[in-house]
């Protein structure tokens, strides 16, 4: 039977059957569609890009404010044109390894405090001159500027000192790190000609297609780079557009009518209607992303670790998530990791359970009602999941107040000011990166006010620490410790929800970001 | 032309001028009362409190409000219209090539809406009372009464995902070949056009029955004249003012209401550039788009006024 599926398969790669018949016939095989369709794309892999045609992209998050300055990238059109255009020094492979682009080796000194990137031979900028170890010491520096206003300042602001010699840049740190590789694969790091300083928003770099149309807003388009240096690999379609389509119905029938052949951020609540369409495929996977509820440690009543405990325990992830994300999610366990990200270590699942939760409340000794404030801009249904909290709470004796607050100003008046609210982070690339961010004493966006010296030495000490067996304990130490006595509740993890339509092949699913990292338009080709 | 005529038109455009400088005062006003700052938006998650402070003295938010109203009046009346806050662009460059696509939408949509109004009102007085007419009014009236979004979805789905035939969404570029971009409005003409008819319709056919019943009227039909030369040459053009006018009402609503439209068929005209930088507290902007709108609005509404004037016969030859 299997051999009559690839058999089956390899014909609609080489296009002698259609798409539809062959899931037609895999069906009266008994193979359920969702295999079927693995199977047929990794016959349509196997069979090998094909090159030409145009390939387009309809997505939210594209404003006429987008500059293609790469340190003013914030939002996804932006991002994901910059993966088009642009050439990383080091990028993380779907699996999640580190994949070397401009840097052809990265090394470090014992201590994790020097480190030193090779730069690849023959890269070729978009303008005809050649990649050096200049330009990339350029870039980091203009990042590690403060008037970049860089999104990558962050962490940038961590490296020391910046030397470029003959074919190396060495990188002094000012603490040890040993997950600079992963914080070099931050988006905004697109190596320009001198680093961009001399015009940053110049849209010139070494990636697959060179920047032909440039209007905020409105569409980007790209045409092959000729000479990109692994063009087997990657731009594979003759030219690339992205369309902004913010308007979530107007992006799906422009997917549907065929204007464009990928859209972002399916709505889960119509991921069912589209699945139907003849053509369009769902591809939906796990990211860093979380939806949270945040309270703040050190204001009263929330500086009561029973107080805390009783609310997490007064939480129903699984109602949660089957009715806001319908299913299109999973499970949050109260520390902001999941298996996104490397060094995951598993541990067991908190559960709804209004006892113990009735427990650890009487044992607070607060009395009255708690004052959750949400909104529709914390997270997509973050009112429902409010909602929803308050009754699973009531459940175990616990009054919620809900307060709905305008979704303007929510981000500077609400969150990260006040005790118990909704809220969203989009996750980090490694661990090191989302505790330094939101759990460390230090950090501006400590959004739960999560105060522990012994939290913090532990942080520094991972990121110092070279043997990976040891530093992933460290880590389980620190999620236990968030996990028991932060104070996150973190009901549920959300999927990136992308679609494809028809003759779209090379879809790879990337745990990082949305569209394949980015990559879905540099990394995917159209079936003749 | 006589004086009497100048002077009146004289007085319009005077009025307009004053109704504009009080507009501006308005929405300067406005934008003062939006809660948080421009500062605050640009900075957002990330604002500390000195970055806010050396971010508010780089951008002058610390002057008086009635000093700064003054700074940005002098800037538009020498066509600067500032630079937007959030991207560092000139606002006037960037606005034109948005007003132009704007302004090509409503025109197409206003060549297609107004005759095929005035058309639908005339026959409408022709079979007054009759099926016609009923079947006409109602149809119209359906039109309007829809919200407009739901008439642009209800046009995606039939005409963009069931059969295809126009593109569902409506981004036009510079240099794009005319036929594809005639195609590419085709759909957010067609919705605004819906949007408009019936008022004009309604109208149009009100002002004529109004004179339908005057004695001249009464004449001509008995001296022979078949129903649409009554019409045509003795109702309607003494009916034209109230048409006038609300034609010009309905223009500049093709102007200045098409937010909803554009965001629906994302076509980068004045509305979408409106609301992105609404949503940025991105102020020079919203005060730029919206003294533009006003100004559409008013000049159109002096347009109508005037040629009012010019089409009474009563003004036009004094004692």
């Amino acid at each position: 039977m299997s051999n009559e599926l690839e058999f089956l398969s390899r014909r609609v790669a080489s296009g002698k059957l259609s798409r539809r018949d062959f899931l037609g016939r895999a069906a009266a095989l008994g193979i359920a569609a969702p295999f079927a369709n693995a199977l047929l794309s990794s016959a349509a892999r196997a069979a090998g890009p094909v090159k030409g045609g145009t390939l387009k992209a309809g997505l939210v998050g594209g404003e006429s404010t987008n500059s293609l300055d790469p340190a003013l990238m914030m939002t996804q059109v932006p991002f994901a044109f910059g993966k088009c255009w642009g050439e990383m020094i080091v990028e993380l492979s779907p699996e999640g390894k580190l994949e070397n682009r401009i840097a052809e080796d990265i090394g470090s000194s014992k201590d994790a405090k020097v480190w030193t990137l090779k730069i690849r031979d023959g890269v070729e900028f978009h303008n005809g001159k050649t990649v050096t170890a200049e330009d990339v010491a350029a870039t980091l520096e203009r990042h590690s500027d403060e008037k970049s206003k860089s999104g990558a300042l962050g962490y940038m602001k961590g490296i020391d000192t910046i030397k470029a010699s003959g074919k190396e840049v060495v990188l002094t740190l000012k603490e040890a790190n040993a997950d600079l590789p992963y914080l070099l694969s931050d988006y905004h790091l697109i190596v320009q000609p001198n680093g961009g300083k001399d015009k940053p928003d110049a849209g010139i770099s070494a990636g697959p297609y060179v920047v032909k149309t440039n209007e905020p807003g409105v569409r980007h388009g790209g045409e092959r780079f000729a000479n990109y240096w692994q063009g087997d690999k990657m731009g594979h379609a003759d030219q690339i557009e992205v369309i902004v389509i913010n308007d979530a119905t107007a992006r799906t029938a422009a997917l549907q009518g065929g204007q464009v052949n990928m859209i972002n951020r399916v709505e889960p609540k119509i991921v069912d209607l589209i699945k139907r369409v003849p053509g369009v495929t769902i591809r939906n996977h796990a990211g860093p992303g979380h939806y949270v509820f945040i309270m703040h440690c050190n204001t009263a009543p929330f500086d009561n670790n029973d107080l805390r405990m009783a609310l997490k325990l007064a939480i129903d992830r699984e109602e949660m998530l089957n009715k806001v994300l319908r299913g299109y999610g999973s499970l949050g366990n109260d520390f902001p990791i999941n298996a996104s990200y490397p060094l995951f270590t598993e541990i067991e699942q908190r559960k709804y359970d209004p006892d113990k939760a009735k427990f650890h409340y009487k044992k607070s000794g607060h009395d009255g009602t708690v004052l959750l404030r949400t909104s529709d801009v914390a997270f997509p249904g973050a009112v429902d999941a409010s909602q929803l909290f308050q009754q699973s709470a009531a459940k175990a004796g616990i009054k919620i107040e809900l307060k709905r607050e305008p979704g303007d100003g929510y981000w500077n008046e609400v969150w990260n000011k006040q005790p118990f609210c909704a809220s969203y982070w989009g996750g980090r690339s490694t661990q090191d990166q989302m505790y330094s961010t939101a759990y460390l004493s230090t950090a501006d966006w400590n959004d739960t006010r999560f105060k522990r010296p012994d939290f913090d030495k532990l942080v520094l000490a991972a990121r110092a620490e070279l043997d990976e067996a040891k530093r992933k304990q460290m880590y389980h130490d620190m999620a236990v410790m968030v996990r028991d006595e932060g104070g996150l509740i973190l009901p549920m993890f959300n999927q990136f929800i992308d679609a494809t339509g028809a003759k779209v092949e090379g879809w790879v699913d990337d745990p990082h970001q949305e569209l394949m990292n980015g990559y879905a338009l540099a990394k995917c080709w159209l079936q003749a | 032309m006589s004086s009497p005529i100048l002077k009146l038109i004289a007085q319009r455009i005077a009025l307009g001028i004053i109704l504009l400088l009080a507009i501006s005062v308005l929405i300067f006003a406005g934008t003062q009362i939006l809660p948080g700052d421009v500062a605050q938006a640009i900075l957002g998650q990330s604002a500390t409190p000195e970055s806010l402070a050396n971010l508010r003295e780089q951008l002058g938010l610390n002057d008086p409000a009635y000093i700064r109203y003054f700074h940005w009046l002098g800037g538009v009346l020498t066509g600067d219209l500032g630079t937007a806050m959030s991207s560092g662009q000139d606002i006037a460059t960037s606005i034109k090539g948005r007003l132009w696509n704007t302004l090509f939408l409503a025109f197409w949509a206003a060549i297609v809406a107004v005759p095929l109004a005035i058309a639908l009102g005339l026959t409408a007085v022709r079979y007054r009372n009759g099926w016609v007419d009923k079947l006409i009014s109602g149809l119209a009236l359906a039109s309007t009464s829809f919200p407009e979004f739901f008439i642009g979805y209800l046009l995606v789905y039939f005409f963009a995902v069931k059969w295809q035939i126009f593109p569902a969404i409506s981004t036009v570029y510079e240099g794009m070949p005319f036929g594809e971009r005639m195609q590419a409005i085709a759909l957010p003409a067609t919705a605004l056009t819906l949007v408009v008819l019936a008022h004009m319709m309604r109208m149009t056919r009100a002002a004529i029955l109004n004179v339908m019943q005057s004695a001249y009227v009464e004449t001509a039909e008995l001296k022979g004249l078949s129903a649409f030369s009554v019409i045509r040459k003795h109702a309607f053009p003494n009916a034209i003012a109230p048409i006038i006018n609300v034609v010009m009402l309905n223009l500049a609503y093709l102007i200045v209401g098409v937010v909803v439209v554009e965001v629906i068929f994302v076509y980068p005209g004045m509305g979408q550039y409106l609301v992105d930088h609404v949503t940025k507290r991105d102020v020079p902007v919203v005060q730029a788009v919206g003294l533009i709108f006003a100004a559409v609005y008013i000049s159109l509404n002096i347009i109508a006024d005037i040629a009012a004037i010019v089409a009474n016969p009563r003004l036009r030859h004094p004692k």
